[in-house]
């Protein structure tokens, strides 16, 4: 008798430990939300969730913390993706957050406003009353991601504490917490850069036109090509170029750097990225560039 | 391509960083900048090699104390195969952690180094691996070129871990002898060891077969979500209910008699129901939707399985748990959340009836609690009856968690070793 190989492959391993943590989610929570950037890690969870409830409708908000520095690709793709889902979208933004006085804009030349999101985030989730958000993070973005939990406890500052997380075991997620608190929630943990190409690829999903190359014009800081934009400060040293160029990661145009591709296709994308000698967030983002711990530091405070 | 997951046990004195670090360069997932940034970490530090524990062990406070605190998840894949690697501490913490990271691997991989030979501490690496039911074992017989790659001293640690492990009731048990730090049998065949006729340590992660190793036997679906859309524009979405799950053991077809618990009704699978269009079976991992022939009263918490085929319908249980907490003890009395598949209830802890020397294995009868990092068999008495078999048949549906009602912190681990 022919025996039946039960083996299956490692997209659809990810995809249904994936659905599995959002259905979890929706079971035990009262008022969760996902956090969409119109990054293809936040469009691949998007996608995720609306297998997750098929045939009915995502059953919870999107949220996007908008500093104003997007790519403007990026926040057109964003607004027609939440329209298509019939999604409700909650932009929360960081120019209200400065307008009204809780945070100040940084000054000088390498002002970003990546660190003032937090605070945006933050006074959003205790508006809205949002007991669990969903995140795109990896674990193999960073290393101090690579020990943070699926399910990962905020207190009520929305401070994260790294020597004391609920230890995780099969697949139960432990969903308890007080009012006030919250559970930032990372379906695509075991996900690596290189399984949502090959996702996006098989899925056939649309993204953003920004991550294929495309001709721009840059001047370099710090070994990172930064686009030539109204917010970004470029001093008199930094002279603009054209390139030929596409983007890794979507984040603030202040920090976030392109990379040289010739790349058009996603087919071309994962070829360049199985060759790649840097991690997307060494290539691209000089907000990890601080220090060492930069990302441990901005996640305790409650950053993404 | 499938996913291999796997911990590795053993402190940084067996060679571990140094073999996860191998593993992770010679396969390409380590990137010039981590590499260039645990170099310069080293150089600050003084320290005269690159420490490739910096990889993984990323918070400050490790960083400071030169320890690892927490589970770490690295990632790696070859042609064939992606791996998880759940790197689990050596000192600190350690049953925890370590029952933590094994709970969900295929496979274990146990370092002991060829001049210590077996320790306590390998013995209890392999007792910890036992008792979650890792289905492989692979004892890596590290430092071989510090024993002038000798076949005896292989051999001597194979038959005392073999008469060992043989107590335990041990998985499949794989012996490799390797050197980490020259990279002799890790990822290609080494020469140094003409005797050694096994594959590589990475052919074997490569190979392992583990589709078997699920339980496609048993069926069991824990419902976790009623899918029910309410459409007021389509007659078809209006009268939609689908019971949304991952299949937690067995095959499931379409027009498979099936029995719902608790309320013991029988109806057949109408439809398995995906995103991506009907499938015609489901078994574990796949998330799914379960359409039914008959309306039943289902919600979430509730299991479907076959009629002749069901698990324990218990209240009362007998498990082994481990107890995670430092700020409260485990004890008669205690009262206590229990999450189970997609069921959360109460329980009492009636009893405990030892604690477990992880060391020894020898059982204190006399044992009154369990604290931190602690092991034994309890009794629980729960409020509402869990469908449930034992961890040795099901991992999914054999294991729980337990949670403190005081602090809602994860506290205990059980698995289920007799149900009534």
């Amino acid at each position: 008798m022919l025996q039946r190989d039960y083996t299956t492959s490692q997209l659809d391993v990810l995809e249904a430990e994936a659905i599995h943590i959002m259905r979890e989610v929706a079971a035990e929570f009262e008022r969760p939300c996902l956090l969409f950037s119109g990054g293809k890690d936040s469009i691949v969870m998007l996608r995720i969730a609306e297998k997750a409830f098929w045939p009915a409708p995502i059953p919870f908000p999107l949220m996007h913390v908008d500093t104003g520095h997007n790519f403007p690709e990026v926040i057109e793709f964003r607004d027609r993706r939440a329209d298509e889902l019939s999604a409700r979208l909650v932009v929360a933004s960081v120019q209200d957050s400065i307008d009204s006085g809780r945070v100040s804009e940084e000054t000088g030349r390498r002002a970003s406003r990546n660190r003032l999101q937090t605070t945006t985030l933050l006074d959003a989730i205790e508006e809205h009353e949002f007991d669990a958000v969903f995140g795109g993070a990896r674990r193999d973005e960073e290393k101090a991601r690579a020990k943070e939990r699926v399910f990962s406890f905020r207190d009520d500052f929305g401070q994260w504490d790294p020597k004391n997380q609920r230890p995780e075991l099969w697949n139960l997620y432990n969903s308890k917490i007080r009012k006030g608190e919250h559970i930032r929630v990372f379906p695509l943990s075991n996900w690596t850069e290189l399984d949502i190409w090959d996702y996006i690829r098989r899925e056939g999903i649309e993204i953003p036109s920004i991550y294929f190359s495309h001709t721009r014009t840059v001047f370099e800081r710090d070994g990172m090509l930064l686009p030539d934009a109204e917010v970004v400060r470029r001093g008199e040293d930094e002279p603009l170029f054209e390139a030929v160029v596409r983007y890794r990661t979507v984040g603030d145009m202040t920090c976030t750097g392109a990379v040289a591709s010739t790349a058009a296709t996603v087919e071309e994308i994962i070829e360049e990225i199985a060759v790649t000698r840097l991690t997307e967030r060494g290539a691209t983002r000089a907000d990890d560039r601080a220090s060492e711990a930069a990302m441990e530091d901005r996640k305790k405070e409650g950053y993404f | 391509m499938d996913i291999l997951r796997f911990a590795t046990a053993g402190s940084v004195d067996d060679g571990k960083s140094t073999l996860i670090g191998r593993l992770l360069f010679d396969s390409k997932a380590i990137f010039e900048d981590q590499l260039e940034a645990v170099e310069r970490t080293s150089r600050d530090r003084g320290t005269e090699y690159t420490d490739l524990s910096l990889l993984t062990d990323g918070l400050r406070a490790e960083r400071e104390q030169g320890i690892t605190i927490d589970v770490a998840y690295r990632y790696f894949a070859t042609p064939k195969r992606k791996f998880i690697i759940a790197d689990t501490p050596g000192h600190i913490q350690y049953t925890r952690n370590m029952v933590t990271g094994a709970s969900t691997a295929d496979l274990a991989i146990i370092l002991i180094d060829a001049r210590k030979g077996v320790l306590e501490q390998s013995r209890r690496h392999a007792f910890l691996t036992t008792l979650l039911r890792v289905p492989h074992l692979v004892l890596a017989v590290n430092k071989m070129d510090l024993v002038d790659y000798a076949e005896e001293r292989f051999e001597e640690i194979r038959e005392e871990f073999t008469a060992f492990a043989s107590k335990l009731n041990a998985a499949d048990l794989t012996f490799i002898p390797i050197s980490a730090l020259h990279g002799d049998n890790v990822v290609s065949r080494s020469e140094s060891m003409p005797w050694y006729q096994g594959t590589s340590l990475l052919h074997h992660l490569e190979n392992v077969h583990i589709a078997s190793d699920r339980n496609l036997v048993d069926v069991r679906f824990p419902v976790q979500y009623v899918i029910r859309p309410h459409s007021a524009t389509s007659q078809e979405l209006h009268d939609y209910r689908g019971y949304a799950g991952q299949v937690a053991g067995g095959v499931l077809k379409p027009g498979d008699e099936v029995t719902h618990l608790p309320s013991g009704l029988t109806t057949r699978i109408a439809a398995i129901d995906t995103f991506d269009g009907p499938v015609e079976e489901a078994f574990p991992p796949m998330s799914v939707t379960l359409r039914l022939e008959d309306d039943i009263d289902i919600s979430r918490g509730d299991l479907i399985c076959r009629p002749h085929n069901q698990p324990s319908v218990a209240q009362e249980l007998d498990a082994m748990v481990c107890w995670m907490a430092d700020s409260v003890k485990l004890q008669p009395r205690s009262k206590l959340i229990i999450k189970h598949t997609t069921r959360t209830a109460r329980a009492l802890v009636r009893d405990l009836q030892y604690r477990l020397d992880v060391n020894t294995l020898h059982r204190d009868e006399a044992a009154t609690s369990l604290g931190l990092n602690e092991i034994g068999r309890v009794s629980l008495r729960i409020t509402q009856p869990l469908f449930v078999d034992d961890y040795s048949r099901n991992r999914l549906t054999g294991g729980f968690i337990l949670i403190d009602e005081a602090t809602n912190g994860t506290v205990g681990a059980g698995m289920i070793v007799d149900a009534r």
